[in-house]
């Protein structure tokens, strides 16, 4: 048991410098690698980290599900593997014309609300008006009506048309508060999540599961990163969606995001998820999702926060509870029943755990250490 | 209600009379750089907006091309394009930059300048029977802080603005992006623009209200106003209430960033979302000022070629005066996400759609006044139908993002793009050619080419159409707005948006074409060309009007 503590922590070590090439945005590379190395510098093998270890590497396993990718077989022996980004669901569509497809019971309300009720009307009323032109223009072209009538007014006709648009706008007012009043009545939160915005990633921490961070870079694609350095797969995600650290959410559970930002105006935005809130610095915003399928699910900052803008994606993955519960032991969290004495300073736990999936670049070197 | 064209008499022969002893121009000099001709400085603000209007629509080409294909192409060059820099976050700064002067320049420079300061300063002493505006001098400085105010703005594209050059804040200049976020005078310089351009469009609108109210030929009242007249009259009240809040916004952040000053830094007790309200507070009356005065044009265009009266004048009047009072209680729907309580969303919802009524009540008059009239489509009032169709498009997008809830999932996506620009791009701007068409014969006393003026249309038409309805399908299937590069799903519908830029591009080669055509050989304009529909006092005078008119009051009955 202590050598594979030993074990653990020499590949926490060897960590290191695989964490400082990994993040993406050129910028942040500094903060990210010390967020990542600073606890696992700072940890000796201790007794705690051992037991923190243990859990990680043998509570979830079983749980682990098969994965397309071979290396997710690694996978299973420290308890965690990413799953595949699916085609038509959590991603923008090729040529798509719709709303992206709602995996929340606010998300299918307001799209139905929207599909249905909003797009009809807009279709209706625009085609009302470009048939009542047409007509006019053929009936009552000059050719056809030499002798312009000199009506200017018809006062029912104004009340009607003044009354018509006040009925049409109710009808959709009252759906509209509806929708509304649903966004703002959350069920209690099962898991909280602080989502800050930085110029130009995301850093996700998860307050009631021991505070550990996560933080969550672009992945660049292969030809634009150094020789070694972690690239974009197919795995990971779209090209400008994909990133190195996923933020992982239980399914069916009610998930609170506090969000704000380190530095500009940035906006958290899941489109499967419907909602998006703007990142504002100095202030804390709430907004809520109830996920109910496991997948993986891409979004993008909404807000202009400067040069890098278009290079700050999201990506969520929802997972079953149990596997959220092993994703949160290797990065070093606890579970809230847990004794608070397990600190994130467990994070060298992560180290294998981190290192195990579908991605195929330095997480294997690092897979390799830790077997070593 | 009586309409202006049941009372105007004809008074071509007062008209001319005046030609004779009031068309002593000035050298040229003292005519077009001193000028206190409301004539002369409408036809300057027409010049430049259409120097704007070139310069922003290439930037738009720019962008346009850059969002061809995924990845960075034309960025890359650098800047200004073709001295390389191998910097990355520089391509993408200039990015920013791009988009911020289009916003900007299409704003301040080009619909603004086109419509109040080019059409308003032509037609209102025209339409109300005065000899000129009531500060004529005024009238000058307000064009020449024009000036200025967009060389400011264009030269701050070459100074550092902290990432690279230029100012790369958006046009709503939100702190602290534009704050901390930009190191460097050209987000200084972008403000010293705004506040110059400003106090020009202050300074221009107590010139009109003083004018309409105090210089109406005898008999016009104000229900007699022909609608364009209304319009600016409501534009330039908006203005007046609007602009003041933006210039003290502006200048806070222009402490914010250079005297230490912490409005909109949370660090120091500020809030940078108080910039959003304060912003908002002018940046909605804004879209109101900028699409008013088309409805005031497309009013009058329309009456004219169905030859009949407005369809439900007063109506029509009071429409825009409630678009105006309701425009400035509205502000936060474009700050719908930026976190606010379950209360306010439901309160800005609702004010947003009420809009919706009388807007509608304008589309139906339109349509009313052309029912049972005698219509022609010469190239003006293609312009205005293409006008009431596009801006019903917008509008209806406009009531689906009204929606607190639902605009959650478009904020700040494209579909909110392609909203805005059906509404300005498809809309102000189809109004303000339906204007030029209309009013270059009186201006110029050339008549336009038919043929070429209806081949922009259609070119033009189909070309808009083609950038911007399929921004609809980008904004919903996930597209955030403000972003050169994307993920290739997206690749599709920009392509076809930026094919629909190269069309709209040859309308535009055709319009430039008759332009410089008409001017250098077009036909004699009468005083009239448009017949018994066009009833409103400038077809009473010469084409061009008299370099002074109404020396002599016209009395309308």
């Amino acid at each position: 048991m202590k050598l594979i503590a030993w074990a653990i922590a020499l590949a926490a070590a060897g960590l290191t410098p695989a964490a400082a090439q990994t993040p993406q945005a050129a910028q942040p590379q500094a903060t990210q690698a010390n967020q990542v190395t600073g606890p696992a510098a700072a940890t000796a093998p201790s007794e705690r980290a051992q037991g923190q270890s243990l859990d990680a590497a043998n509570a979830p396993a079983p749980s682990t599900p098969a994965t397309a990718n071979p290396t997710a077989t690694q996978a299973t022996e420290t308890g965690f593997a990413y799953a595949l980004p699916e085609k038509h669901i959590g991603v923008p569509i090729k040529a798509g014309t719709g709303i992206q497809e709602q995996v929340t019971e606010i998300g299918r309300g307001a799209a139905g609300f929207h599909n249905i009720w909003l797009l009809g009307l807009c279709a209706i009323i625009s085609i009302f008006v470009l048939a009542l032109l047409g007509y006019t223009m053929l009936r009552f072209r000059r050719g056809a009506n030499p002798t312009p009538s000199r009506t200017s007014h018809n006062t029912a006709l104004e009340v009607i048309w003044t009354l018509v648009p006040v009925l049409i706008l109710v009808a959709i007012a009252i759906p509209s508060m509806r929708l509304l009043n649903k966004q703002y009545s959350p069920p209690p939160a099962d898991v909280t999540i602080k989502v800050t915005g930085n110029q130009w990633f995301w850093t996700y921490s998860y307050p009631d599961h021991g505070g550990f961070e996560i933080v969550s870079n672009m992945l660049k694609e292969k030809a634009d990163v150094k020789a070694g350095d972690r690239f974009r797969t197919d795995a990971d995600g779209p090209p400008l969606l994909a990133v190195d650290e996923r933020l992982v959410i239980p399914v069916g559970k009610t998930v609170k995001f506090l969000v704000t930002a380190n530095d500009v105006i940035h906006a958290f935005w899941v489109p499967a998820f419907w909602n998006k809130i703007d990142a504002n610095p100095g202030q804390v915003n709430e907004i809520w999702a109830k996920v109910d399928r496991p997948g993986v699910y891409f979004g993008q900052c909404t807000e202009l926060c400067g040069a890098r803008h278009a290079y700050m994606p999201i990506a969520v993955e929802v997972v079953p509870e149990a596997q959220f519960n092993a994703w949160v032991a290797s990065k070093g969290g606890t579970l809230p029943g847990a004794q608070p004495a397990a600190a994130p300073a467990a994070t060298p736990a992560a180290a294998p755990a981190d290192a195990a999936p579908a991605e195929a670049q330095p997480a294997t070197n690092q897979a390799a250490t830790a077997q070593n | 209600m009586a309409t202006t064209a049941d009372t105007l008499p004809l008074k071509s022969h007062e008209a001319r009379d005046a030609h004779h002893d009031a068309d002593h121009k000035p050298g040229f000099f003292t005519r077009w750089f001193m000028s206190t001709n409301h004539k002369d400085i409408g036809t300057l603000y027409l010049i430049f907006a259409i120097v704007a209007g070139i310069i922003g629509g290439a930037i738009s080409g720019i962008m346009r091309a850059e969002l061809m294909e995924p990845g960075i192409q034309v960025l890359s060059q650098g800047w200004p394009l073709g001295s390389g820099t191998a910097n990355f976050d520089e391509w993408t700064h200039h990015w920013n930059v791009l988009i911020t002067a289009h916003g900007l320049i299409m704003v301040f420079f080009m619909v603004m300048p086109a419509m109040i300061g080019g059409f308003g300063n032509w037609f209102v002493p025209l339409m109300i029977g005065a000899p000129d505006m009531a500060f004529p001098r005024m009238n000058n400085i307000s064009f020449w802080l024009l000036i200025p105010a967009f060389l400011l703005l264009l030269g701050s594209a070459f100074v550092s603005g902290g990432t690279g050059l230029g100012a790369g804040t958006g046009w709503t200049v939100y702190a602290p992006l534009s704050t901390s976020g930009s190191a460097g005078p050209a987000v200084d310089m972008a403000i010293f623009s705004l506040h110059l351009a400003g106090a020009s469009s202050i300074l221009g609108a107590i010139n009109f209200i003083t004018t309409i109210f105090n210089m109406r030929a005898p008999g016009m009242t104000l229900h007699k106003m022909p609608l364009f007249v209304w319009s600016i009259l409501v534009t330039v009240f908006l203005l007046l209430l609007a602009l003041p809040v933006l210039a003290g916004a502006i200048t806070m952040l222009l402490t914010d960033r250079n005297f230490g000053t912490s409005f909109f830094d949370p660090s120091g007790g500020g809030n940078p979302v108080l910039y959003q309200h304060l912003f908002w507070f002018f940046g909605h009356p804004e879209v109101y000022i900028m699409i008013l005065p088309g409805f005031g044009m497309v009013s009058q265009v329309i009456a004219t070629f169905s030859r009949k009266p407005v369809f439900g004048y007063l109506g029509m009047a009071y429409a825009m005066v409630a678009i105006g009072v309701v425009g400035f209680v509205v502000w936060a729907h474009h700050m719908f996400t930026v976190g606010m309580t379950m209360e306010v969303k439901m309160y800005f919802t609702a004010a947003t759609m009420i809009i919706a009524v009388p807007t509608g009540v304008k589309i139906f008059s339109w349509i009313a006044t052309m029912w049972g009239g005698s219509l022609t489509f010469e190239t003006p009032m293609l312009w205005a139908i293409g006008f009431i169709f596009l801006f019903t498009v917008g509008g209806v997008t406009g009531v689906v993002l009204a929606n607190g809830g639902v605009d959650n999932y478009m904020h700040d996506t494209y579909y909110v793009v392609a909203h805005f620009h059906y509404v300005l791009s498809l809309g102000a701007v189809f109004a303000i050619f339906a204007g030029f068409y209309y009013w270059f014969p009186k201006m110029s006393g050339k008549m336009y080419n038919e043929l070429l003026g209806k081949l922009h249309f259609f070119i033009m038409f189909i070309g808009v159409n083609m950038v911007f309805f399929p921004m609809h399908f980008l904004g919903l299937d996930g597209m955030p707005r403000r972003i050169p590069d994307y993920t290739p799903a997206f690749t599709d519908w920009n392509q076809i948006a930026t094919y629909g830029y190269m069309v709209t591009i040859a309308g535009m080669a055709v319009f430039f074409v008759n332009l410089f055509w008409s001017l250098a050989a077009g036909k004699k304009a009468p005083d009239n060309p448009w017949g018994e529909g066009a009833t409103t006092l400038e077809w009473t005078l010469s084409s061009p009007p008299p370099f002074h008119q109404f020396s002599t009051l016209p009395k309308i009955s």
